[in-house]
C-alpha cells in the first residue's frame, strides 16, 4: 500500500477556505483538455499536436473523439515545437502540448526561432508545470521555465490560477494572433476568482483589496496567498491578492498600484525565484522609484528536496500559514 | 525555362550573390555557390510560387534549413522579383531588413532559420496541415552535411515516414564540407542513402548542378506515401576555382582583388558555355 498523497492544506486552511466559501474545482488540467475539445469540436481548424503526451495531457478522450485534430509526434519534443510551428505558419490554430519541464527546455531553440522569432501563432502548452510531479524529482520539475521564456521577444505567457482562468486563457489562446505560452499543473484548484470578474490577458485579477501588504501571486499558489490574506485580516492586517495571470506583458500598472499602495510586497511563485514573477515584479517597482518592504516566496537556488508538490510547497513557505508569518515578519520589521 | 536558360542565369546568379557577400562584408561564399543552382532550379521551375502569390493558401513552400546561405536565396529572390535588387546593397548593414539569415520580414521567405536542425520539423508541420486540409501544395526544406548531426532531424525522418508525407521534400546539399572540414572528419554520416531509405524515404542521388538531373528528382513524383530525400552532390564553392573545396571559403568574404578574379572567372565561364551550347 502507498502512503496517502499528502494534502496540500492543513486542517486550518481547510476550514479557512470554507469559511471564504471556495468551492472546490478539478484539476487545471482537467478543465485545459475539456476546454480544449470543446473548441476542437467547434472549430476542425484546431490541432493538439502531442509527444506521447495525451495521456498526461488528458487528451485521451480528445483523440478518441477527434482523431483527425491530433498528430502524435513520439517522445520526441523538439519536432513537437517545430511541427506545431509549420502547422501554425500554414493556417492551423496548432497547440503543443507537453509537460513544461521538457517542452521549455528540451526544445527551447524551437521555441525561441520557430514559433517567436517566426511569428506564428502557435500555441505551446506546459502541463504538470512547477513541481506538479513532485518527487520524481528536477528532471520533471519546471522550476526554469517562466525564466527563460520570459528573456525571450514575441510571446504571451500566461499562468492561470483556477479553472476559470484556465478555461478564459485556453480560449484566449485559440484566438491569438500570436505566440502563446500557457503553463499549469495537475493539482485539484479551488475557485479563487469572485463571479462576474473579467479575465484579461495582460490586466492582474485583484481577488482581495487591501493595504497593508499585497500578495502578487500566480498559478497554483494563489489560492494560498488568499487563505493567507483571510488569515491575516483575523490579526487585522489588510492584504491585497492579485492573480498575475499573465507574466507577460505584465500588468505594470497592478504592480505599481501595489506598490505604492501597499507597506509590503510579497511574490509568490511556483518556480525558481531567479528569472521568475518576483524579479519582474521586483524591477518593476524599483524602475519606478517604488521600494516598499519587499519578500519573493519561490523556490530558492538550490537542490530542491524530495517530496510531492504538498511537501514542497510547505517546505518553500507557499502555505497559508507560510505566507501569513512572512508577511507579517515583513511589516514587522 | 530551358536548362540551358537556367544553367546561363545561374552565372549572373553566382556573380551576384558573390558581389552582395563582398558588400555586405560577411556571408557564407562556399555553401552558397554550392547550393545555388538548386535554388535557380527550385524558383524558376519547381516550386509553385510567385511574387504575386506569396501570400496564397495554395502556394509551394520552401523553407531554408541551412540558412547561413541565404546570400544565394537573396540573389535568386530577387532575381525573381521578390524585391528590388538595390535591396541587396544593404544585407548585414545597420537597421536593414536583410539580416545574415532569412526572415518572414522579407516578401516570400517562410519561416526564420539560422539554427541548424530546425527546417525539416517545421516543413514536416506544413506538409502535415497540407494533408489536413487536402491541399495540393509541396513542402521543400534544403538541408546541409553538418546540420545533419543535429538529432532533431532524424526526429523528423522519424516521423515523416510515420505520417507518410510524400509532399515532403528534403534536399541535401551534399558537399562534404562543414566549417571545422569534412564532414567523414567531424561527424561521418553515411551511408546517407541507406539511413534514409531505412527512415522510410524515397531517396534520389543525383549531380546538385546538373539542371537536368536535379530536375528529374524534384519533379518526378515519389512512391505514393513516401517523403522524398534528394542528396544532391555538390561542390562547395562551386564555379569559382580558387574556392572550390577549401574550407575556409565556408565564410570566407573575397577581398576586392579575389571578388575581380572570381566575377572574371564566371564571365569566361559563362561565355564559354554560352558557345559550347549554342
Amino acid at each position: 500500500m502507498s502512503a496517502p498523497a499528502p494534502s496540500m492544506f492543513t486542517p486550518a486552511a481547510k476550514a479557512m477556505a470554507e469559511k471564504l466559501g471556495l468551492k472546490k474545482g478539478r484539476a487545471n488540467l482537467e478543465e485545459f483538455a475539456d476546454t480544449l475539445q470543446a473548441l476542437s469540436t467547434a472549430d476542425r481548424n484546431l490541432v493538439a499536436v502531442t509527444s506521447d503526451s495525451r495521456g498526461s495531457g488528458k487528451l485521451a478522450p480528445f483523440g478518441k473523439a477527434l482523431p483527425q485534430q491530433i498528430v502524435e509526434v513520439g517522445i520526441a519534443e523538439q519536432n513537437l515545437v517545430g511541427i506545431t510551428a509549420g502547422l501554425a505558419a500554414c493556417g492551423k490554430k496548432a497547440f503543443g502540448v507537453s509537460p513544461s519541464c521538457f517542452l521549455t527546455a528540451r526544445s527551447l531553440e524551437q521555441i525561441k526561432n520557430d514559433v517567436c522569432y517566426s511569428n506564428v501563432p502557435a500555441v505551446l502548452v506546459g502541463i504538470s508545470s512547477g513541481v506538479s510531479y513532485g518527487a520524481l524529482g528536477s528532471t520533471h520539475h519546471s522550476l526554469h521555465d517562466l525564466a527563460v521564456l520570459r528573456a525571450i521577444h514575441n510571446l504571451t505567457i500566461l499562468v492561470p490560477a483556477d479553472n476559470f482562468e484556465t478555461r478564459e486563457a485556453i480560449r484566449y489562446a485559440a484566438t491569438a494572433t500570436r505566440p502563446v505560452f500557457v503553463r499549469f499543473g495537475k493539482a485539484a484548484m479551488f475557485d479563487v476568482t469572485p463571479a462576474g470578474a473579467k479575465f484579461e490577458v495582460g490586466k492582474a485579477l485583484t481577488l482581495r483589496e487591501g493595504r497593508d501588504v499585497a500578495f502578487i501571486a500566480n498559478g497554483e499558489t494563489v489560492v494560498h496567498a488568499v487563505l493567507a490574506a483571510a488569515a491575516l485580516a483575523a490579526q487585522g492586517v489588510s492584504a491585497r491578492v492579485l492573480s498575475l495571470h499573465t507574466v507577460k506583458p505584465l500588468d505594470t500598472a497592478a504592480v505599481l498600484a501595489a506598490g505604492r499602495e501597499c507597506r509590503a510586497v510579497v511574490t509568490v511563485e511556483e518556480h525558481m525565484v531567479a528569472g521568475g514573477v518576483g524579479e519582474a515584479v521586483a524591477s518593476t517597482l524599483l524602475q519606478a522609484g517604488l521600494a516598499p518592504r519587499f519578500k519573493m516566496v519561490g523556490f530558492p537556488d538550490e537542490d530542491t528536496v524530495t517530496g510531492a508538490q504538498a511537501d514542497l510547497f510547505r517546505h518553500y513557505g507557499i502555505s497559508m500559514e507560510g505566507l501569513a508569518a512572512t508577511a507579517l515578519a515583513l511589516l514587522q520589521r | 525555362m530551358t536548362d540551358r536558360d537556367l544553367a546561363l542565369k545561374s552565372f549572373a546568379l553566382r556573380r551576384r550573390m558573390l558581389r552582395l557577400i563582398h558588400e555586405a562584408g560577411a556571408g557564407h561564399t562556399g555553401g552558397g555557390l554550392s547550393c545555388l543552382d538548386i535554388l535557380n532550379l527550385l524558383y524558376n521551375r519547381v516550386l509553385r510560387v510567385s511574387p504575386e502569390t506569396a501570400g496564397s493558401p495554395a502556394r509551394d513552400r520552401y523553407v531554408q534549413s541551412k540558412g547561413h546561405c541565404v546570400e544565394a536565396l537573396y540573389a535568386v529572390m530577387s532575381d525573381r522579383g521578390y524585391f528590388p535588387e538595390s535591396d541587396l546593397n544593404t544585407v548585414c548593414h545597420y537597421q536593414s531588413y536583410y539580416v545574415g539569415h532569412p526572415t518572414r520580414k522579407i516578401r516570400g521567405m517562410e519561416m526564420n532559420t539560422g539554427a541548424l536542425g530546425h527546417g525539416l520539423p517545421i516543413c514536416l508541420g506544413m506538409a502535415l496541415a497540407a494533408k489536413m486540409d487536402g491541399a495540393a501544395y509541396r513542402v521543400f526544406t534544403l538541408l546541409g552535411d553538418g546540420e545533419l548531426a543535429e538529432g532533431s532531424n532524424w526526429e523528423a525522418a522519424m516521423a515523416a515516414a510515420h505520417y507518410k508525407l510524400d509532399n515532403l521534400v528534403a534536399i541535401l546539399d551534399h558537399n562534404t564540407l562543414q566549417i571545422t572540414g569534412h564532414t567523414r572528419d567531424v561527424m561521418s554520416n553515411e551511408p546517407l542513402d541507406e539511413k534514409w531509405r531505412a527512415f522510410g524515404w524515397e531517396v534520389r542521388s543525383v549531380n546538385g548542378h546538373d539542371y537536368a538531373q536535379l530536375s528529374a528528382a524534384l519533379t518526378t513524383p515519389p512512391p505514393a506515401g513516401k517523403p522524398l530525400f534528394i542528396i544532391a552532390n555538390t561542390v562547395k564553392g562551386k564555379g569559382v576555382s580558387f574556392m572550390e573545396n577549401v574550407g575556409k571559403w565556408h565564410h570566407g568574404v573575397p577581398t576586392d582583388a579575389e571578388l575581380a578574379q572570381a566575377l572574371a572567372e564566371l564571365d569566361v565561364a559563362e561565355k564559354r558555355f554560352q558557345e559550347a551550347s549554342a
